[in-house]
């Protein structure tokens, strides 16, 4: 593959908070990890946050499994690159800081726990969860100087909950209302919307070129513009090597390929037995047509929702750590970072 | 919202101490559609794994089958639901059209769409006076909890299965229920939300949250007191009242309500019940599908087998990866048509061979720990599913393959 010279600009420079989402099984996860390398690698100190309790970060990295505490994940070599630090933000730490934070509830936290408090505002009582777990995120955000041993980021990504909830998710004031009209917990609400509604954030949605995933997208697009969220880009993940032209994949599907030339060529390279394997490769080059024409038509959808869109191929060798590396790349070439 | 029992394991592995050598056992899907005594086939597995798709294509090949099947899906599609006449979310189920040989079988195919809120109004309603319903109904603490808390979707679906079932044995409509399970991150949500809700209802906090109602102040401790002045502290004092109001408005229905989820509980471990674990060959659904295998066994809930989505198949030849690679490298600056061509089915053919080399190693390491499991592979298809015809296709490859 040719290497394409980096985008000079970033498309979202004023962006400070990346929420990335994706339907179950798009590699949302991956694109997130990805993100926070990209934006790096832009020089920028990079928190990168999972709310999910799924470990995916520490999978992903292979490190051990991430505390309720910002961990260094990456450290920078090249000279003008960021760090990466990762956090897993649950629910129940998050309320139990925040108590402790607003309110001094030394004893009072651990009755709170005693009495299944904690579990119940966290596991039942709607919106609450979502309020602690961006809560956490504001928290970051809005970090600066003013405590002076805190870290402050350039940059937040955040593995977000799944498309078909996140608007939901990022809506906490709509959650809370009828609910908590007034008091302390809607006042929360009240300030992390004003960041996630601002020019500071921009919520992408990842997707692969099947029907679903890219209708689910639309939707969510549509859902985030009506609760007034900045939609940044959409990134389609997974995409098939580019490895056929137009003609190429035409002829397979017309079937009008000269096997002969095929098999011709390919003996030439000195594979053995080269007319014996030109059914199996062209049966193959059939299917990826097949699946190419799908995207295609896929991809015209996507196109249609009237947003950005970056590309990411898909790995032979599946997302190990190097191939995130690889998507960063893509990531810093196409602009997303 | 997954829970926290997803990755990473908190529970200790299940599975035997060294690698067998035994072949992995095939499952046999129309054998399992064709026993009369098989009764309720739940589908579970991660979210994207393709459930909802399986779940239609199993029972559309039982109804051609001559069973009498309904088939409950969580989120289908837009396409695929109106290829099943299901796209009203009415929470009824409604026969499918264009099933095949059901005149000779005498099977059938209903199928319907999970409405979560609408099946815990109706829970509500056949569990409570007239009045009582209203008053539960209006609460704003319950319109919370009914469309978002995490589980409900869950419960409600399990809930949705005790129904069809007992409307089953009353009606005979149906002979075999295939269920789908909601698409979280995490398959063991599904069997972990009605004991959350129960132990929701049961918690110490909702009796304190009781006791006011209920008068005597000797609940009313030192405890309590902190309890509320932190609670009202976090959410405003209206939330209280209100979880007050639902909480003792609600009260006489929660032992209903664990009986139902108990009831299903025993449902989903009876001899007719079977488990598929769907996974796509990817490792987090494997991880996934490994940890709902040990959870069925715990449990003692029969687990049929596992239907691995979505493989690539191999195409097959005795071409090696790096065969096809250097081939690629040798041709990948020629410019004729012919060359370019070859070099891009070359670089194909080397891209699908380390694909179907990888997945075949996760599937093999999942054997390894999980060896009885009986396993079905199902290959990608070119394009998506949409129609009957589709997931007859699907059906017919679930059949199929154990033979082959």
């Amino acid at each position: 593959m040719s290497e394409p010279a980096p985008a000079a600009t970033s498309a979202f420079p004023k962006v400070q908070l990346h929420v990335v989402t994706g339907k179950g099984g798009t590699g949302k996860s991956t694109v997130a990890a990805a993100l926070a390398l990209a934006l790096a690698s832009r020089g920028k100190t990079v928190l990168l946050c999972e709310v999910e309790g799924r470990q995916g970060i520490a999978q992903l990295f292979d490190v051990p499994p991430l505390p309720y505490e910002e961990r260094l994940l990456a450290r920078a070599t090249e000279a003008g690159h960021g760090n990466v630090y990762a956090l897993a933000i649950d629910a129940e730490s998050a309320l139990l800081e925040y108590l402790a934070m607003y309110y001094r509830l030394g004893r009072a936290g651990k009755a709170l726990d005693r009495f299944g408090v904690i579990d119940f505002a966290t596991t039942i009582a709607p919106g609450v969860r979502d309020v602690l777990l961006t809560g956490k995120v504001y928290e970051a955000a809005q970090r600066n100087s003013r405590n002076k041993n805190a870290r402050t980021y350039d940059a937040i990504v955040l593995d977000a909950p799944p498309t078909g909830r996140i608007a939901q998710f990022l809506n906490v004031n709509n959650e809370l209302a009828g609910l908590a009209r007034v008091g302390p917990i809607k006042s929360q609400a009240d300030t992390v919307t004003t960041l996630l509604r601002s020019p500071r954030t921009a919520v992408h949605l990842v997707t692969v070129l099947e029907e679903m995933p890219v209708q689910e997208t639309a939707d969510g697009v549509a859902e985030l513009r009506a609760a007034r969220m900045p939609v940044g880009g959409v990134v389609v993940n997974l995409v098939r090597p580019q490895d056929l032209d137009v003609s190429a994949r035409e002829a397979l599907l017309a079937g009008t390929v000269d096997d002969k030339a095929i098999g011709k060529v390919l003996g030439a390279t000195g594979i053995k037995a080269p007319m014996s394997l030109v059914p199996t490769l062209l049966s193959e080059g059939r299917d990826h047509a097949e699946r190419r024409r799908l995207e295609d038509s896929q991809r015209a959808l996507v196109e249609e929702i009237g947003v950005p869109t970056y590309e990411l191929p898909q790995l032979a060798g599946g997302a190990d750590i190097a191939g995130l590396y690889e998507l960063a790349s893509a990531l810093v070439e196409q602009g997303l970072a | 919202m997954s829970t926290t029992r997803s990755s990473p394991r908190t529970t200790p592995r299940v599975g035997p101490m060294t690698a067998g050598s035994r072949p992995v056992p095939e499952l046999d899907i129309d054998a399992m559609l064709d026993d009369p005594k098989q009764r309720i086939i739940v589908c579970c597995g991660s979210g994207g794994v393709g459930k909802t798709t399986t779940s239609a294509a199993i029972a559309l090949r039982a109804a051609e089958r001559g069973r009498k099947v309904v088939v409950l899906t969580i989120d289908p599609a837009r396409r695929l639901a109106q290829s099943m006449g299901i796209e009203a979310l009415d929470n009824v189920p409604r026969p499918v059209p264009d099933v095949r040989g059901t005149e000779t079988s005498g099977g059938s195919l209903d199928a319907m769409m999970l409405d979560m809120k609408r099946t815990f109004d109706e829970v509500v309603e056949s569990q409570a006076s007239p009045e009582k319903a209203q008053q539960i109904l209006n609460n704003p603490f319950y319109i919370a909890v009914s469309s978002s808390f995490a589980g409900t979707q869950e419960y409600m679906a399990m809930e949705k299965l005790g129904q069809l079932d007992k409307d089953a044995r009353a009606s005979g409509r149906w002979d075999l229920i295939v269920v789908d399970t909601p698409p979280s991150r995490s398959a063991l949500d599904f069997l972990d939300a009605p004991e959350r809700l129960s132990s929701f209802l049961d918690g110490k906090f909702m009796k304190l949250l009781l006791a006011p109602a209920r008068g005597p102040a000797k609940l009313m401790t030192a405890g309590f007191g902190l309890v509320t002045k932190a609670v009202t502290a976090i959410v405003g004092g209206q939330v209280l009242t209100d979880m007050q109001a639902f909480v003792s408005a609600f009260d006489t229905l929660f032992g209903g309500f664990r009986q139902r989820a108990q009831r299903t509980f025993e449902l989903l471990q009876a001899p007719g019940t079977a488990f598929l674990v769907v996974a796509a060959p990817e490792p987090d659904a494997l991880r996934e599908a490994a940890y709902f295998v040990e959870r069925l066994s715990a449990e003692r809930m029969p687990l049929a087998g596992l239907v691995v989505n979505r493989a690539s198949s191999d195409p097959g030849g005795p071409l090696t990866a790096a065969a096809a690679m250097s081939g690629y490298e040798r041709l990948r600056d020629e410019t004729d048509e012919t060359s370019r061509m070859t070099a891009g089915l070359l670089r194909l053919h080397a891209d699908r061979k380390r694909i179907v080399d990888r997945e075949a190693r996760l599937r093999s390491r999942f054997a390894v720990a999980h060896p009885d499991v009986a396993t079905v592979v199902l290959p990608a298809l070119p394009s998506d599913v949409h129609d009957l015809d589709g997931l007859r296709r699907i059906g017919q490859l679930l059949g199929h393959a154990a033979e082959s």
